[in-house]
């Protein structure tokens, strides 16, 4: 065994965390250029270069979802049964919502009706802009904690309802979340899709890079002076077997924001956030798509790290019952499931990042109206 | 108490949408490694109709490839939401083949099923096959991970219970991938994928031919999927899953379940080839017996005993007393009472800790059950035999009919005799449905079979959900219902839809509705070959 278990459980937190920002960047992308869809492409020809600017790729980008799915099941089993029990119906619609995109993507160019066609491009947008909505909203209600308790079988129980996830706070984090997805979606068509479309998607890439900072710091306020943080008192050794119950739990208004005194250099989290939009913007506005697509991916990554440390060590606060909420240290697997999990990780992720980039390269063109028309037949 | 109309709707909306999965994801198996034949062929000899093929089937894979990846989403969030004491009791353990499947399997697959439709002009041949060998390989994984995922629920190898954390924690990753009943799993399965996608290709083709439509192409795919099918059909009733029977408790159950024995008989034990069981009188009635063939197929041996069923209750009972004490055990370990004695005490008995667990359905405290409460927890201990009898016995009996119209198109396309024998091409077209008659019909023995149990002996099915309502279920499940009817729909008219067209579909100029006098198309295709 190269590490003990706290530096385990430790090294998972950021494998979690990773594994998301994967699934932003690829899979937040073509979600982006889904939900960019309907308002980008004019007629059928540009929207379908604006679909084979992400033909090839959205399956693969997908699996970051899923994996980082299995992730949660596999290291964090507790969060994983909590949450989407918990969070029910709202875990049930992005499914559905996802539903629409492998068949939308698949179908819509099968056949040349173009009722048929527009119905898909409804639905691509649909399964496209619901997911991130959704995902912020659930982060929104992880910071206001979440009504749920363990009994002593540690049986999660939920208490509350799918309207009371629908909180102005919740969706104030979903239009965070949906804002900087579109800004990704934008900038990757300005790289990769020929004018007009690319010159129409850095329009709004660039509007959603502004409203994204905009949002990210009411955000930021809101949660410093709006909103009970978690403060754990009693902690049980980090080392030893996890136990959910074995701790204290206090609140405080503000306290979301501790980390960032005791260790300052967090703060490049949200810095990075705040900053790679911006840039984003910039590079967009200059006409560097490349560059803009690259501190998208940068202000991605700082955001989604935000969220992250400013809960840390909690991942799934409990506002029913505080002592039950589930932190790093007490709702993951154990030590040997996570050694097995650590060196799969280490394996497969390199040998992925390697030959998903190899794709990316082979693909690598301006996708323009002339070379739909030339493969109508076999483009998406 | 265990509200029974929760975990009924449970079973039945996961029952549902895993069954409606596991229509796609066998033709993905199969047709992925059939695509690697055909296009292999091309690339070696630079015929230009086994290019077609290969994109042409492709194009019929893609439309059920989409609703598989559809499906499978469904898959991935379902043991969370509905199954969430489940998911805390064994993720542990459950949870690592499938994040595995994700990062070696899934995104292999996925990322080169990419390649595979959009990459033709773009990479070279070679690099263009080796796509597709890599998605084909990715598909075969995933299968290899979940069945791994699977096994382990029927035979729980690899693990123990922590009394300390509530929950099952591996103990050796090594006993579960190599687990005995995972691995004949995953041949049967992929099998079965294989044998599906066949009769898929033979049964359009052989429509083709019927019609004297594109016949160098018809015939072609014809050859690939007589011979890939009569192989597949072969590994799949030879190397059976009734070999992985014999290890574990359940699987035991659930042979003699599938037999209908109730009484241990002397080996070797006689199959009963019909019957009506009766699961009150455990009974079968009208049986019609094969004298030694159960005891062959089940034991690969003339001298072992298959146990009967009121023999493995007599055990369950057992059991059942010894986990009544080890929830005792367990109540005063988890009370703060972590003396050595009481530690060692429940560490004899945890291995029946899941048995005591039966009892909760009758008595949530365990500890006081009544011999009236026992005796019906010994009664659940097996699953209804009926049903799992009769399962069995067709998904055998369409293994059996699928053989016959392999072998004998086999033998016929070998002999360049097929366009003549016009009922055989017509049984082909006809047998199309068999291969999932057979597969859904294999799942509900599988999974009905390892009844009670969520996971085998550890965790009884009913204990397994979430925390939800009634009302909850019948929401998703209404969802689910509409949403599946609605892709199925659409999934199926495509798919008549492209198949009708054939490779016409691939605007090549070179087939049956392209031709401007259609009588020319046989001089035409010839011409390609």
């Amino acid at each position: 065994m190269l590490f003990d278990y706290e530096t385990l459980k430790l090294i998972w937190w950021g494998l979690i965390g990773a594994l998301l920002i994967g699934f932003a960047i690829t899979d937040g992308m073509d979600m982006g250029v889904g939900t960019l869809l309907p308002f980008v492409g004019k007629n059928d020809n540009e929207r379908r270069v604006v679909i084979n600017t992400v033909g090839a790729h959205w399956d693969g980008n997908q699996v970051w979802f899923i994996t980082a799915g299995g992730a949660l099941f596999a290291a964090w089993p507790m969060v994983y049964a909590a949450a989407f029990s918990g969070f029910y119906f709202a875990m049930l619609l992005v499914l559905f919502a996802l539903f629409l995109r492998p068949v939308g993507f698949d179908y819509r160019s099968k056949l040349d009706n173009p009722q048929w066609r527009s119905n898909w491009d409804r639905a691509l947008f649909v399964g496209s802009a619901v997911p991130p909505l959704v995902f912020g909203i659930a982060f929104g209600n992880l910071f206001q904690g979440v009504p749920f308790e363990l009994d002593e079988f540690l049986r999660a129980r939920y208490d509350g309802s799918f309207f009371a996830l629908l909180n102005p706070f919740a969706l104030l984090c979903g239009l965070v979340s949906l804002s900087m997805i579109v800004m990704h979606g934008g900038f990757w068509l300005q790289l990769r899709a020929e004018n007009p479309v690319g010159e129409r998607a850095a329009y709004f890439g660039q509007r959603a890079a502004q409203l994204c900072v905009l949002l990210f710091v009411l955000a930021g306020v809101w949660i410093a002076f709006g909103i009970d943080g978690y403060i754990i008192g009693q902690q049980p050794d980090p080392n030893g077997l996890p136990n959910p119950l074995g701790k204290t739990v206090t609140t405080a208004t503000g306290a979301w924001l501790n980390n960032y005194s005791t260790m300052p250099l967090t703060l490049l989290c949200p810095l990075l956030g705040l900053a790679g939009a911006g840039l984003g913007w910039l590079f967009s506005h200059r006409q560097r798509p490349g560059l803009a697509f690259t501190a998208s991916a940068l202000s991605l990554t700082g955001i989604i790290s935000t969220a992250g440390v400013s809960l840390f060590p909690f991942v799934m606060p409990s506002s029913l019952h505080p002592a039950s909420s589930l932190t790093l240290w007490d709702a993951t697997s154990s030590e040997m499931t996570l050694n097995v999990m650590f060196w799969a990780v280490l394996i497969f992720l390199p040998l992925i990042i390697g030959y998903t980039l190899w794709c990316y390269i082979r693909m690598w063109r301006k996708v323009s109206v002339a070379e739909i028309e030339q493969h109508s037949h076999s483009s998406y | 108490m265990i509200d029974e109309t929760l975990v009924d709707l449970s079973r039945w909306q996961f029952a549902i949408t895993a069954l409606y999965h596991f229509i796609f994801v066998p033709l993905t198996l199969g047709m992925t490694w059939i695509l690697v034949i055909m296009e292999s062929v091309y690339v070696m000899t630079g015929k230009e109709v086994y290019r077609d093929m290969t994109k042409f089937w492709g194009k019929l894979f893609g439309i059920n490839f989409a609703l598989g990846v559809t499906t499978g989403l469904t898959m991935e969030f379902e043991f969370g939401t509905n199954w969430s004491y489940y998911s805390h009791y064994v993720g542990d353990v459950f949870g690592a083949p499938l994040a595995i499947e994700g990062l070696m399997a899934f995104f292999l697959e996925s990322t080169f099923v990419g390649m595979f439709f959009l990459g033709w002009e773009r990479l070279s041949k070679r690099q263009h096959l080796a796509s597709t060998i890599l998605m084909a390989l990715g598909t075969n994984f995933s299968a290899l991970w979940i069945l791994i995922a699977n096994g382990w629920m029927q035979n729980p190898v690899g693990s123990e219970f922590n009394y300390q954390t509530m929950r099952m924690e591996m103990t050796s990753f090594a006993e579960l991938v190599f687990n005995p009943v995972a691995q004949v799993k995953f041949i049967h399965t992929v099998s079965a994928g294989y044998v599906a996608a066949s009769m898929f290709v033979l049964g359009i083709s052989a429509w083709y031919i019927l019609k004297g439509r594109d016949l160098a192409f018809a015939h072609r795919s014809f050859s690939i999927a007589a011979g890939f099918g009569l192989a597949s059909i072969l590994s799949v009733i030879v190397l059976g899953d009734e070999s992985g029977y014999e290890v574990g408790d359940v699987q035991r159950v659930k042979l003699a379940a599938i037999e209908a024995e109730w009484e241990t008989e002397p080996a070797p034990a006689a199959f009963t080839l019909i019957g009506l069981p009766d699961d009150e009188a455990q009974e079968t009635h009208y049986a019609v017996k094969v004298p030694w063939v159960m005891g062959i197929i089940a034991t690969r041996s003339l001298s072992e005993q298959v146990a009967g069923i009121k023999e493995l209750e007599a055990e369950h009972e057992v059991r059942i007393r010894n986990g009544m004490i080890a929830y005792k055990y367990l109540q005063k370990l988890r009370n703060g009472e972590e003396t050595p004695e009481n530690i060692a005490r429940f560490n004899e008995l945890k291995k029946d800790l899941g048995y005591g667990l039966l009892l909760k359905r009758y008595t949530s405290e365990v500890v006081d059950a009544t011999e009236e409460q026992i005796q019906l927890a010994v009664k659940d201990s097996t699953p209804p035999v009926a049903p799992l009898f009769f399962t069995f016995r067709i998904m055998v009996a369409c293994g059996f009919a699928m053989l016959l119209i392999f072998a004998a198109s086999f033998y016929y396309n070998a002999r360049r005799q097929i366009a003549e024998k016009r009922w055989l091409l017509r049984a082909a077209l006809w047998g199309i449905p068999l291969p999932w008659i057979a597969i859904e019909t294999g799942w509900f023995v599988a999974e009905f079979g390892r009844q009670p149990w969520a996971i085998s002996e550890v965790l009884p099915t009913f204990m397994a959900t979430s925390s939800l309502s009634s009302s909850d279920l019948v929401i998703s499940m209404s969802g689910f219902i509409i949403f599946y009817t609605i892709l199925a729909v659409i999934e199926l008219w495509l798919m008549f839809h492209f198949a009708r067209l054939g490779p016409s579909s691939l605007h090549t100029g070179r087939y049956h509705f392209e031709q401007s006098d259609p009588t020319a198309e046989l001089s035409g295709s010839a011409s390609h070959s």
